[in-house]
């Protein structure tokens, strides 16, 4: 009966393999139930782009009602003249004016965050806790900001943010407002939730 | 396992073995037809087929146009567009039917059913056989029945790829038939009505249907071919996922083997211990 | 050096902190280190534990399809195709539950016939055997609610024969027959009331059960293939002689079983998840249609034998209607293994050890089971309902003759210690 002996070494080395090799079934076996909860295919065609109409969209106005994508607000604005210009100057307050750390397409960082510097196309959500911000254009003192220069704020932890959707320095907002891959069908017509092909 | 249960195991197999006879009780000999997923032109040509013929009245109402076209073989989504939806639905949409259920009842009386998983509840093989089997008879609404589903209320629809056909009928001379009809009699007699009912079905003495040559675009072989890729593409809507699962079984049960062979090793190693200090 | 010391050290102090709360290091020793559990054990023995990991399955598959299901008439149907299409997996996650279901049967089926053979329901295991048949019961519930989830036209129609039972109860049949459904025909008021039961009810109680189940068990030990008490011969710390520690030996040799009946499982999961009709039936692609009966019933194979039985009762007696007699069969035959320990005279435990006619009676038993499973499966027919009837008998005779036929043959002399 030689080979009933049992041996300390091929015991813990199988052992090490059979767990090891477990584990890995343990895993793998998990992998299905957590991919089950990724968007399905019903979550992905409700999610599908959207077209926005833009035609009527006057200057200091904001389109409504507001469009949603992937069940998410989206914020299409048109900005005055003396909007853009105050965008271009008002850069010492901002938290991440080049748009470093935030989330936004190729095509979307410059200086006004958007295709075309009159029309900016952000997610209406806060980038702190998701509260969606509310549409405040006029340059005048308001009461959560006495010197405010146009843009959105967020009543819910008092985040600010320009009209290129850039947040104000020291507030709980880490970033800025995101923006959404989008493209221009025609002069008029936004798709939201597809990139522009860039040539 | 010395005292195993060697008893059992021989009456467990004699029962098992008993099962082996399965009961019919279709009167029409279908003809075999085995899909092929792996075919994807053919299923290509059965979704063309599908969105020509048959998505007029007969939705696929679980299955999404994106979700077809990627597993068929990647079609591009803009093709899909062009020439498969014939309506103003999206790619992401579900394969349904334009036509309202309140029309559907005025004109065929009955609401054409949803096919997404007709060859789960039939077979794949009825289906081809149903498409095959249509053939001219007057007594019937539209004029055309069917072997495979007799007094089927729907319209010959492939007719135009098809041709027309008629049943190959045999006289009533044959011996089988004089002995049905006596039994028949005698059935009568004894006031047994269903199997009356049965004796005097008109399948059983036309056991074929024959295509009028030329009445049709396509040659029998060309329209055999299209029932197949319309059948395959069913049998591929029906359960989508099918490939993919046995795709990834092979490798689930490739995993387990080597687990197993560990497993028993370790099984046989732990085991030591007991064996050794057995009386022998 | 030191550090692993340090580690160890840590380990043990943890240790030390928890048992001083909970009794964790104790319900290691007691279930599963110390446990004895007699070594001769053989293939019959793997079923408990496959059980266990297949109620395990259950309950984690389960909780994730009712994440995408939809306990309505309109989208209960619509919503188990969501899932097998949409849902990433989701197919998988409904195939391993669909076939977990059987699976269970199986499992519990084998494990219920090892404890026939081995007389494992005998004195001091009553009580064991009582908790077991328990969990049978709420396991057979437990399927049949389930079952009616998918809304598909056999779910339906099953479900309406099997509630139709109840009207055959004498005077307040009917009357019952609308109170379980809540309605007057099957619909979505009895669909959201079965889905609570199988979701919520019936799973907590079979998860009761088996914990019942098991810590009796491992207060009485285990028996085994030769139904020798192995307690009755300990060593001088008052281990069993031919008692092993449950782990590591059975639990290194149930997790081999394991692995074994996954690869069997895994083929059906994704070979043959319908597994020919047998699993998921083919009506069931159909949603269920309260005007159109499938045109032939037949309920899930595990119940077939029961149904069979159900069936083969056709004629009225004491001026009662068959239908009564058949659903009194049916109860009878599902009910009539809990009284198996009453019923067993015999001096000796294992059928090793049992006269001819034990054995005999036993092969009868499984080979009447098994015809009547599959009789249940076909649609009925006078050749049929006559073999039903037979198989009824038999099945019937194996526990109604069973205190003459034990006591009366001839049996073997016990070992002193267990073999093999």
């Amino acid at each position: 009966m030689t080979d009933s002996k049992s041996n300390p070494v091929t015991r813990r080395y199988l052992l090490l393999a059979t767990s090891g090799v477990a584990a890995v079934g343990v895993v793998g076996a998990a992998v299905p139930f957590v991919q089950s909860w990724t968007p399905s295919a019903k979550a992905r065609a409700l999610g599908a782009p959207i077209k926005v109409d833009i035609s009527k969209l006057e200057p200091g106005e904001i389109l409504g009602p507001i469009p949603a994508w992937r069940g998410q607000p989206v914020f299409v604005i048109h900005r005055t003249q003396a909007a853009l210009e105050i965008l271009e100057k008002e850069v010492d307050d901002l938290a991440d004016p080049l748009s470093k750390k935030s989330t936004q397409p190729d095509y979307a960082v410059n200086g006004w965050r958007s295709v075309r510097p009159e029309i900016g196309v952000y997610l209406g959500l806060c980038t702190h806790l998701g509260c969606s911000p509310k549409y405040e254009p006029k340059v005048q003192p308001e009461p959560f900001d006495s010197s405010w220069k146009g843009g959105f704020f967020c009543p819910c932890h008092g985040s600010k943010f320009d009209l290129a959707g850039r947040v104000e320095k020291n507030l709980p907002a880490p970033t800025n407002l995101i923006v959404p891959p989008h493209r221009y069908e025609t002069d008029s017509v936004i798709v939201i939730g597809e990139d522009m092909e860039i040539a | 396992m010395k005292h195993g249960l060697r008893w059992f195991w021989a009456a467990l197999i004699s029962v098992l073995s008993s099962f082996a006879f399965a009961a019919s009780d279709s009167t029409w000999e279908m003809e075999s037809m085995k899909p092929d997923l792996n075919d994807v032109e053919s299923l290509q040509r059965g979704l063309a087929l599908y969105a020509n013929f048959c998505i007029g009245c007969h939705s696929l109402q679980y299955q999404r146009y994106e979700r077809t076209a990627n597993d068929l073989g990647e079609i591009p989504h803009n093709l899909v567009l062009e020439n498969i939806i014939f309506t103003d639905q999206r790619i992401g949409d579900y394969m349904t039917t334009s036509m309202s259920e309140e029309d559907a009842k005025n004109w065929f009386g009955v609401a054409p059913p949803d096919l997404t998983m007709v060859t789960r509840v039939r077979s794949p093989k009825w289906v081809y056989n149903f498409l095959k089997t249509f053939y001219v008879d007057e007594s019937r609404p539209y004029g055309v029945n069917n072997k495979v589903f007799p007094n089927v209320g729907m319209p010959h629809v492939l007719l135009p790829l098809q041709g027309i056909s008629e049943e190959v009928c045999y006289g009533y001379a044959t011996v089988d038939v004089l002995d049905r009809l006596n039994a028949f009699d005698e059935a009568q007699k004894e006031g047994v009505t269903d199997s009356i009912d049965r004796l005097q079905g008109r399948e059983l003495n036309c056991p074929e249907i024959r295509v009028i040559p030329d009445s049709g675009l396509y040659s029998v072989e060309e329209f055999d071919q299209a029932a197949f890729d319309l059948a395959n593409f069913l049998h591929y809507v029906s359960d989508p996922s099918r490939q993919q699962r046995k795709a990834l079984g092979t490798w689930v049960i490739g995993f387990l083997v080597i687990l197993l062979v560990l497993a028993y090793f370790l099984n046989r190693e732990y085991w030591k211990d007991i064996h050794k200090d057995k009386p022998e | 050096m030191t550090e692993s010391t340090n580690r160890s050290g840590f380990i043990s102090r943890c240790q030390a902190w928890i048992d001083a709360r909970f009794p964790w290091t104790d319900t290691l020793d007691r279930h599963a280190t110390k446990y004895y559990a007699p070594r001769n054990f053989n293939f019959w023995y793997v079923f408990g534990a496959l059980a266990f990991f297949v109620l395990i399955l259950q309950l984690v598959t389960g909780v994730w399809l009712t994440m995408s299901y939809e306990p309505t008439g309109e989208g209960a149907f619509g919503s188990i195709e969501y899932t097998m299409r949409e849902v990433s997996f989701g197919w998988l996650i409904r195939y391993l539950h669909s076939t977990g279901a059987s699976a269970f049967f199986v499992v519990v089926y084998i494990h219920m016939f090892r404890g026939f053979a081995y007389g494992s329901y005998r004195s001091p295991r009553e009580l064991i055997w009582l908790i077991g048949m328990g969990i049978y019961l709420v396991l057979m519930a437990e399927g049949f609610f389930g079952y009616l989830l998918p809304w598909g036209n056999m779910s339906y129609w099953g479900a309406q024969v099997i509630v139709s039972l109840v009207g055959a109860i004498p005077f307040f049949g009917p009357d019952l027959m609308e109170w379980v459904r809540g309605d007057f025909v099957m619909s979505e008021i009895t669909l959201n009331r079965f889905f609570a039961l199988h979701v919520f009810a019936l799973p907590g109680a079979l998860v009761v059960l088996v914990f019942v189940h098991i810590v009796a068990l491992h207060h009485v030990g285990s028996n085994n293939p030769d139904g020798i008490e192995i307690k009755a011969k300990k060593n001088e710390k008052g281990v069993p002689l031919d008692g092993i520690p449950f782990h590591p030996y059975y639990t290194v040799h149930d997790f081999f079983a394991i692995v074994v009946f996954l690869i069997i499982f895994c083929a059906v999961v994704f070979y043959a998840p319908e597994m020919f009709g047998y699993f998921i039936e083919k009506p069931n692609f159909e949603i269920a249609n309260p005007l159109k009966t499938p045109e032939h019933i037949a309920p899930v194979w595990y119940y077939t034998p029961f149904y069979a039985m159900l069936r083969a009762a056709t004629f009225p007696l004491f001026g009662v209607d068959a239908k009564f007699w058949g659903l009194v069969v049916m109860a009878g035959a599902i009910l009539i293994p809990a009284a198996l320990p009453w019923l067993d005279k015999s001096p000796v435990r294992s059928i090793r050890y049992k006269g001819r006619i034990s054995k005999f009676m036993l092969g009868m038993l499984v080979t009447s089971f098994i015809v009547l499973g599959y009789l249940g499966t076909i649609p009925p027919s006078p050749f049929a309902t006559f073999v039903a009837q037979v198989g009824t008998m038999l099945y019937f005779s194996y526990f109604l003759l069973m205190p003459w036929y034990t006591r009366r043959e001839k049996t073997k002399a016990e070992p002193e210690r267990v073999t093999g």
